[in-house]
């Protein structure tokens, strides 16, 4: 590494030396709000109350839960980006339909089996190239911050314009029809071997556990690393961190492309788990929902981003039952009461003061 | 021939006052105030809504577009005043919280009001040149939308508050030590924002059904025109970014349809943003004021 390297080292967490275990595994840092035993025995304690879950809850229950949980991905995708990055991005659902829709065509034209893992391996590689080249024109025109939300959002309105219009005959790919604004129905679930990923068993479940687990320990493992150092130093003052040396374009392309990959992943496993995808998970409203999860929750803390999103998601969908319209009216207005009193999010605001009251100084 | 031309020349004028009309208010927010008002297409919904339930109330169609303009200017200065002023420190939560606001004005109004609203009829009729036939009122449209651009020049250049409102643009600190009430200027300029997309709503009401999401059609244009104008100069920018865009996306749109129209737009704006990324208005400005340098004697 070249020189500019040392420049960061000498102020940031590897000039002193790790004083536990966890920051010598990378897992924790200064850059990750809450950390250390505490955290990690909770951490672990939550983990293993929802792989059993199964055993005391119903089996309804936990498939309902698959759902939320399916919404954590794209979440922590923007939580890094927007938190750590300082790109506010309207275009998350953009690649989650991207993703969906790719996987839907694959998985239908090469079948079952070894085919849909392969769908999924080609929808998260296409959505993570559709994301690269859209970031290239964003961050390699450096375009202002304020400009970057507004692409996003029209990028997304025009997804949701052209999938809206394919419900013609001619608009298909191989065997898979993209059905207009009906959207495309019978997508294989992903197989593995005797497992089948879908909406009506456990496997899903415990594969999607396992992804968030190991997406939200591999991101704090990125944050608290130098690249992590540098992001954040971005968000911090891209003029000096370009005085530096650093080429910031490079490091949110590269930010840019792994939220995206992270929406996309949630896009499959959306595909996978309902088993059809249509054009108004891309829309307006739907746009709106990571956006919510991330500012609600508090886009500075991982965690409170993953607590965030699964409680909203609750929440919506308990409201969804009496009115979908209601849903987003206190969606919004929970957005907007949030930004007012609590604009750093309003999970991140409580987790801070419960543990300021537990251990007195920050966890 | 002649009626091919009147036909892509009428295509072209609907297609400038278009982008104008939904851009206009955006961009003077965006210009006086530095933040994006994402609730910008809530605002032209409330129009079309306003103007709408007062022509079934019996009022004429003219007087009820002034009610829109009115009616939303005023919801814009309430909204300055409660939400967007604790913002002005932190753009993208600007940002969030009027996308907030949107969430609730939108679904709100499918509450309140239904999932659609009877419609108004286009007033004036059509007439026919060649083969087509077209619509009047469109053209009125059209030409409202430069007595806009023009009113609204004479607003900011040769009015006392005009001047006050560049002040504050240019450097909001010394327009305060100058004795500008910046404060008053914010709310005005954001009230002015939503009374145009008041108007704007109102005048595109009788083209369309009136539902929730009036503004989803609106906002994508409005805010490629606004990414492309910049905010250095709100009419120049407005001007210049709505006749190019329209330069690309009407031949696409009249051959190939609306959708071919619309991404043509959005590839048109990533391109545009490539090279030029501060906003056509930064560059017109820069090149407007240089060529007043060179003549210091013709400058006012």
């Amino acid at each position: 590494m070249s020189s500019p390297d040392h420049a960061v080292v000498s102020t940031g967490r590897l000039a002193q030396s790790p004083h536990n275990v966890f920051q010598r595994l990378g897992i924790d840092g200064p850059l990750t709000i809450f950390g250390g035993p505490i955290y990690w025995s909770l951490f672990a304690l939550i983990l293993i109350a929802v792989v059993l879950f199964p055993l005391y809850g119903s089996t309804f229950a936990a498939l309902n839960f698959t759902n939320f949980l399916i919404n954590a991905p794209v979440a922590l995708g923007l939580a890094l980006l927007w938190g750590y990055c300082g790109v506010l991005s309207f275009g998350q659902v953009a690649f989650f339909g991207i993703a969906g829709y790719a996987y839907g065509v694959m998985a239908i034209n090469w079948g079952l089996g070894l085919g849909t893992l392969l769908a999924a391996a080609g929808a998260l590689g296409l959505t993570s190239l559709v994301a690269a080249a859209f970031g290239y024109f964003l961050f390699y025109g450096r375009v202002s911050s304020w400009i970057i939300p507004v692409l996003t959002l029209v990028l997304t309105l025009v997804l949701e314009t052209f999938l809206g219009q394919t419900a013609g005959l001619e608009w298909r790919i191989g065997q898979a029809q993209l059905g207009g604004f009906n959207g495309m129905t019978n997508i294989p679930s992903l197989t593995l071997g005797s497992l089948t990923f879908n909406g009506y068993s456990l496997p899903l479940f415990y594969l999607v556990v396992a992804l968030i687990a190991v997406i939200l320990i591999g991101l704090r493992v990125l944050a608290n690393s130098h690249f992590g150092h540098v992001v954040m130093a971005i968000q911090e003052d891209a003029e000096r961190t370009e005085l530096l040396g650093y080429d910031i374009r490079r490091y949110q392309l590269v930010v840019f492309t792994i939220a995206g990959f992270l929406a996309g992943l949630s896009g499959v496993l959306y595909a996978t788990w309902g088993n059809f995808i249509q054009p108004s998970s891309v829309g307006l409203l739907a746009a709106t929902l990571p956006v919510l999860w991330v500012a609600i929750g508090g886009r500075r803390s991982l965690s409170s981003v993953l607590i965030g999103t699964i409680a909203l998601s609750a929440l919506s969908d308990a409201l969804a039952v009496y009115s979908g319209d209601l849903a987003f009216v206190v969606m919004g207005a929970l957005l907007l009461f949030g930004m007012m009193a609590a604009p750093d999010g309003i999970v991140i605001t409580i987790l801070r003061s419960l543990a300021k009251l537990l251990v007195r100084r920050p966890l | 021939m002649a009626g091919d031309l009147f036909n892509l020349a009428y295509q072209f004028l609907v297609n400038v006052s278009f982008l104008m009309l939904a851009a206009m208010g955006l961009i003077i927010v965006l210009g006086m105030l530095n933040i994006i008002n994402l609730a910008h297409g809530e605002f032209i919904m409330m129009g079309a809504y306003t103007a709408t339930l007062s022509v079934h109330a019996g009022v004429p169609f003219v007087v009820a577009v002034v009610l829109a303009t009115i009616v939303v200017g005023m919801i814009g200065a309430i909204v300055e005043l409660l939400i967007v002023r604790r913002f002005y420190a932190n753009k993208l939560n600007a940002l969030v919280a009027t996308f907030g606001l949107s969430l609730i004005l939108s679904q709100g109004t499918l509450l309140l009001f239904g999932p659609y609203l009877r419609g108004v009829s286009m007033p004036l009729g059509g007439f026919r040149v060649g083969q087509f036939s077209y619509a009047t009122y469109l053209l009125v449209v059209a030409g409202l939308a430069f007595v806009l651009i023009f009113a609204l020049w004479l607003l900011f250049y040769r009015t006392r508050l005009g001047v006050d409102m560049r002040a504050t643009m240019q450097n909001p600190d010394m327009a305060r030590a100058l004795g500008v009430n910046t404060s008053r200027i914010y709310t005005f300029s954001f009230a002015l924002g939503a009374a145009l997309a008041g108007l704007t709503g109102a005048l595109y009401a009788p083209t369309t059904t009136i539902v929730p999401l009036f503004g989803t059609a609106f906002i994508a244009p409005a805010f490629i025109t606004v990414v492309i104008g910049g905010g250095a100069n709100p009419l120049i920018g407005a001007l210049a970014s709505s006749s190019l865009l329209s330069v690309v996306s009407t031949p696409l749109s009249s051959q190939y349809g609306t959708f071919a129209g619309r991404i043509g737009l959005m590839l048109a704006a990533l391109v545009i943003m490539r090279f030029l990324p501060d906003g056509l208005s930064y560059y017109l400005q820069a090149a407007l004021l240089r060529r007043r340098k060179a003549r210091p004697e013709s400058s006012r």
